[in-house]
């Protein structure tokens, strides 16, 4: 019991540091904004959710103190934070920002279009 | 051009009873933990922002028909009563009175006047706020 709380606490917050490290390795070194969007987005949320799980254990196993407050902001932040990453992206390409040149579908294009085109 | 608004709109249905949720934990912990009238004010406010974003302000009118300038008199006339009041039992003014209570459901429970004063403070919070952001909003 005294081994296994605190390899669990670290490998969860260890865990998360690393994602989270990663997602901004992502962030710096992707082509356009909607690849650095995808690595900002999905590997920044897991990597705060295992913070926080690991902070959650810690504190429940350790001090005795079930926080909801924690559980509430896993749940919040895997709510949200993909929705918001949704948004910027969209609205990045409403706005007319362009794909990576390497990059060859675009099936929004022909949605977009084909609604203009029904809309005459 | 008209997009789709249908993933931003229900999640905002879910995550505003979250926020409203919190912001009123943080009002009744208050007390004893970090928190109190003033960021339990602003939470909400931010969950009205959210679905001001998230809808049309004629929308929002309809769900929460609220006049925030009256909400801003009404908090401001707690806080002064709850200040006021003491003088009435003959001791300074804004001093405060708490005393145990057996309530049903909850228990042995405190119930402090310090609680009106905050309520008031939430109510002027609420009511500043969402007068700024909607009277901005509006002028076009």
């Amino acid at each position: 019991m005294t081994v296994i709380i605190p390899s669990l606490v670290g490998f969860f917050v260890v865990t998360g540091v690393i994602l989270t490290l990663v997602s901004a390795i992502g962030v710096v070194r992707l082509p356009d904004v909607y690849t650095r969007n995808h690595a900002a987005s999905k590997s920044a949320t897991l990597g705060v959710m295992c913070v926080l799980l690991g902070t959650f254990i810690h504190f429940y196993a350790v001090e005795g103190q079930f926080n909801s407050r924690v559980l509430l902001s896993i749940a919040f932040i895997f709510l949200t934070a993909p929705v918001a990453g949704h948004l910027i992206s969209r609205a990045a390409y409403y706005s007319g920002v362009k794909l990576w040149k390497g990059s060859n579908h675009d099936d929004l294009k022909q949605k977009i279009e084909a609604r203009q085109r029904s809309n005459e | 051009m008209r997009t789709n608004d249908i993933i931003f709109q229900t999640v905002t249905r879910v995550a505003v009873f979250l926020i409203v949720l919190y912001s009123l934990n943080l009002f009744f912990a208050g007390h004893y933990t970090p928190g109190g009238g003033f960021i339990a004010g602003l939470m909400t406010a931010a969950a009205i922002v959210l679905l001001l974003l998230a809808y049309d302000i004629k929308t929002v009118v309809k769900i929460l028909p609220i006049n925030y300038i009256s909400m801003v008199g009404i908090g401001l006339l707690l806080a002064v009563g709850t200040s006021v009041s003491a003088i009435l039992f003959g001791k300074p003014f804004l001093t405060h009175a708490y005393d145990y209570f057996q309530l049903p459901l909850l228990g042995k429970q405190t119930l402090h006047t310090a609680v009106a004063f905050d309520t008031g403070v939430y109510l002027v919070v609420v009511g500043v706020t969402l007068t700024i952001i909607q009277t901005i909003g509006e002028s076009e």
